[in-house]
């Protein structure tokens, strides 16, 4: 276990070695941040002053050796947006995302499972294959477009009237199809602070309604892969031998469904859904720049806009971080769930 | 018993009357909630010349003049002003005003302010040609400029004079207070002390910002009554329409053009728009691409590009098709020039120079700085088509796109420029003046064009302190550029502006885009 833990440790550092690098040498082609920093009608001369002293003149060796040295030491640099260690800007903003990952992840586990064993176990019923339809659909929307329709049908409001408004039965049925609006349509309104940098939308109701739409938008885009993934690992398991053999010896049904066959279709499912919690993180980007969700996303996606070169290479590295983290948490919930699957560097 | 009871009634009558108080306060403060799509870089005014940092400006500081709607000067912090002579200008402050911190404003604090300005990277160039600024007495200051000069005005709208004592000694890492820091932290970047309508009392860069109304702000007949602004910004331009259409906030800007027939017909938002003065135009590259060494083939360039079509269809009205630089209201702006979209024309001229069967160039524009500028790029593109100029174009990222323009990497290039000034020279000075690093004329010249002698005549202007004569002047270059076709103008970019029904933007808002929201009223329900 501790063997698995520092091999694990040396992943993650080989991870964001690589990953410092490689941002490192794309860097030129981020932009100028100069540009960022100064009015056009700035000359020459000051922006060459301006380049040197962040010293942006220097060769790329000299420029990444002093990076590298000073990452040892876990300085990363300051944003040049922020004017703060980047660590600090990230750290700040690394709450509101977490948050929000884990209200998307909260709503697939608790949407996926049920709707997916269901379809499974009754694939032929109308709602099952109602559930299938939906999912296609909602794998080939992007994350854009559903947050936007989320945003104008339950933020804004929409009001519709195809059916006669001066009948009774119109005007019920017109009721049915407008929306509200009164949802929150940005931002995380004003989180509870909880210590340090964390500000937390968890605790007040007021501060849940501005996580819905936003997670629901994040959500979206797993639910229908896991819906789908649950429903194929379910019925091939109930195909099984031992289901069968189950069934035979009269076991009730409810026991075989949700102990033995679910544990089993939920080994793949655990492996799928650690390397997609990652994809999550990257996800937010989209759904935070919508909601303007101050979250991590956000801040790169404005980092790259303006050409924030140390934030970049911060965040990429972080992101990587958490990727090598996640996956060495599935793996010893894995290990949890299935005791004969064997951690590397375990003794047999 | 009694006392119990008499305890208890008094309790709830507390409550009650707390209560009952409560929403009568609420009532008497105004909360303006707005967003922008950017927060401003910094508290330090002169960290950087941008339109953030002057609509922050505005609210925490005044300046010594402003514009009008009209473009016209009027007095803020200074009551009056007198040239003396062609090189000397005296200036009465206003009395009675305070700062933030408590301090009195007095012409030192203006001395201060110019002598800053006259150190901070972004501002020096503009504050140049003032020569020196002492204080006469506590409320008079007299500029000196070298040479005569016709812009002190123009340059006073610039002068937002800070609060000397609050930002003079050393901060707490031993720094002076003083000091401009670009990327990295200032005592001026994070703390302020200015004489305007608001004082910041929080800020969280790229997420919110606050403000509360100064209690003893000196402008005492503004009609202003908002106490406190939450600034947030949204870039997503679908978003920040979508918080004001909710009710989530009370005021944005920009409106996207996308989005301007969706916030008019809302019965939730008033919508105000107004011609800007940020010239979009293309650059033609005479140094690459012989071709454009011949009058006649610019000429057939702007023949051959539709402005009307770009600014009616593509930008769905909201740009004002453009023939010149200088937009209505500028000295150097001629009213008679007009777009001249004629295929037949273009195609003369393309024959006469010889180019009849046209030629390949290459284009480049930003995706992501003009409101659809892409889309204009792809539109000149097919329009060029038709004389038989074949065009490879490619649209960058802004971020990316300064670099290239710096290097001059294609043969035409898109570029925005609004002169800081509010006056016409300054658009000659950089786009279409001979270059020269040394200077910095001509900085963003694209095209290399080069007229020494329309050079001569902008400098002669510049220091004409005749008005009228000046602006003369400057039509006469406004003019021999048109006749030259030094660049292609395609239309200055409209501005625009959301607010709900009740917050009554329309008098605050101005060309530069710097809204006086302490002038702003709200109207109570």
């Amino acid at each position: 276990m501790i063997a698995f833990l520092v091999k694990r440790l040396f992943h993650a550092l080989l991870v964001m070695f690589v990953i410092s690098v490689i941002a490192f040498a794309i860097q030129e082609s981020l932009g100028d941040p100069i540009q960022q920093m100064v009015g056009q009608s700035v000359p020459e001369s000051e922006r060459e002053e301006l380049r040197e002293r962040l010293g942006l003149n220097d060769p790329f060796l000299v420029q990444y050796l002093r990076f590298a040295v000073n990452a040892a030491q876990l300085d990363f640099g300051y944003s040049y947006i922020f004017n703060q260690p980047t660590t600090e800007v990230i750290l700040r903003h690394l709450p509101a995302t977490l948050e929000l990952v884990a209200a998307s992840t909260f709503l697939i586990i608790v949407l996926s499972v049920p709707i997916g064993v269901y379809s499974a176990i009754k694939p032929r019923a109308w709602l099952s294959r109602f559930f299938m339809g939906v999912s296609i659909v909602g794998i080939s929307i992007p994350v854009f477009l559903t947050a936007i329709v989320l945003i104008q049908l339950f933020a804004i409001g929409m009001t519709w009237a195809p059916f006669p408004a001066d009948t009774a039965w119109g005007n019920w049925l017109n009721d049915l199809i407008t929306t509200e609006g009164g949802m929150p349509a940005y931002g995380r309104g004003n989180p509870v602070h909880v210590f340090g940098t964390w500000y937390t939308n968890f605790a007040s109701l007021k501060g849940l309604t501005y996580l819905v739409l936003p997670a629901i938008s994040l959500a979206s885009i797993m639910l229908p892969l896991f819906i789908r993934l649950i429903r194929a690992e379910m019925l091939e398991v109930l195909q099984s031998e031992y289901v069968k053999f189950a069934r035979a010896k009269g076991i009730r049904l409810r026991r075989i469904y949700f102990l033995h066959a679910l544990k089993n279709t939920m080994l793949p499912v655990i492996t799928v859904g650690g390397v997609q919690i990652g994809t999550l993180v990257a996800y937010t980007i989209l759904t935070e720049t919508v909601f303007q969700w101050p979250g991590m996303g956000l801040m790169f996606l404005n980092a790259i806009n303006r050409s924030d070169i140390p934030l970049i290479i911060t965040y990429l590295m972080i992101v990587g971080l958490i990727f090598v983290i996640t996956n060495t948490l599935v793996d010893l919930i894995y290990g949890l769930v299935n005791p004969t699957v064997k951690l590397t560097g375990k003794p047999a | 018993m009694t006392f119990k009871k008499t305890l208890l009634a008094g309790m709830i009558g507390a409550v009650m009357t707390g209560t009952a108080l409560l929403p009568a306060v609420a009532n008497a403060e105004n909360t303006l909630r707005m967003a922008y799509d950017a927060d401003p870089v910094s508290l330090d005014i002169h960290e950087q010349l941008s339109g953030g940092i002057l609509q922050l400006s505005h609210m925490t500081f005044d300046p010594l003049v402003r514009w009008t709607h009209d473009l016209d000067f009027e007095p803020r912090l200074a009551t009056e002003w007198e040239q003396v002579d062609d090189t000397t200008m005296r200036m009465t402050l206003r009395e009675g005003v305070k700062f933030h911190s408590g301090n009195d404003f007095t012409a030192e604090d203006v001395v201060w302010t110019v002598e800053r300005l006259k150190r901070s990277p972004d501002f020096k160039a503009i504050f140049e040609p003032v020569a020196s600024v002492t204080a006469l007495d506590d409320y008079t200051v007299e500029f000196k400029t070298e040479k005569p000069y016709p812009l002190l005005l123009n340059l006073a709208t610039y002068v937002f004079p800070m609060d000397s004592q609050y930002y003079s000694g050393t901060a707490d890492d031993g720094d002076p207070k003083d000091e401009i820091v670009k990327n990295g932290n200032s005592f001026a970047s994070s703390n302020l002390s200015g004489t305007g309508p608001f004082t910041v009392v929080e800020h969280q860069k790229g997420n919110r910002m606050e403000f509360q109304r100064f209690a003893d702000y000196w402008d005492e007949e503004s009609p202003g009554n908002v106490d406190n602004i939450v600034l947030t910004p949204i870039s997503e331009n679908a978003t920040r329409v979508a918080a004001l259409l909710s009710g989530d906030v009370d005021f944005i800007a920009p409106v996207p053009p996308n989005d301007l027939e969706r916030v008019r017909e809302s019965d939730d938002a008033e919508l105000v728009t107004m011609s800007g003065t940020r010239i979009i135009l293309l650059h033609m590259n005479q140094e690459r691409v012989e071709a454009f060494q011949d009058e006649r083939v610019r000429q057939a360039f702007a023949y051959a590009i539709n402005q009307d079509a770009i600014a009616e269809r593509l930008m769905k009205g909201f740009a004002t098709p453009a023939a010149q630089f200088s937009p209505e209201g500028y000295a150097g702006h001629i009213e008679s020039l007009e777009r001249r979209h004629d295929l037949e024309r273009a195609q003369e001229l393309m024959e006469e120079a010889g180019y009849a069967d046209g030629f390949q160039i290459t284009m480049m524009a930003p995706n992501n700085r003009y409101v659809n500028d892409a889309r204009i790029a792809q539109a000149v593109a097919t329009m060029l088509a038709r004389i038989n100029v074949e065009v490879d174009l490619k649209t960058l990222p802004k971020a990316q796109y300064w670099g290239e323009y710096d290097d001059r990497a294609a043969d035409v290039m898109m570029i925005g420029w609004h002169a800081d000034t509010e006056d016409s020279a300054n658009f000659h000075e950089y786009l279409t003046a001979c270059p020269d690093p040394d200077t910095g004329a001509g900085q963003y010249n694209a095209g290399n064009y080069c007229n020494p002698e329309l050079d001569r005549l902008v400098a002669e202007a510049n220091l004409e302190v005749d008005l009228e004569k000046r602006a003369e002047m400057l039509q006469q270059v406004e003019q021999t550029l048109y006749d030259e076709a030094a660049f292609v103008p395609l239309h200055w970019q409209d501005l625009a502006w959301a607010a709900a029904p009740s917050v009554n933007i329309e008098p605050i808002l101005n060309v530069m885009n710097f809204p006086y929201l302490g002038d702003l009223v709200i109207e109570s329900e």
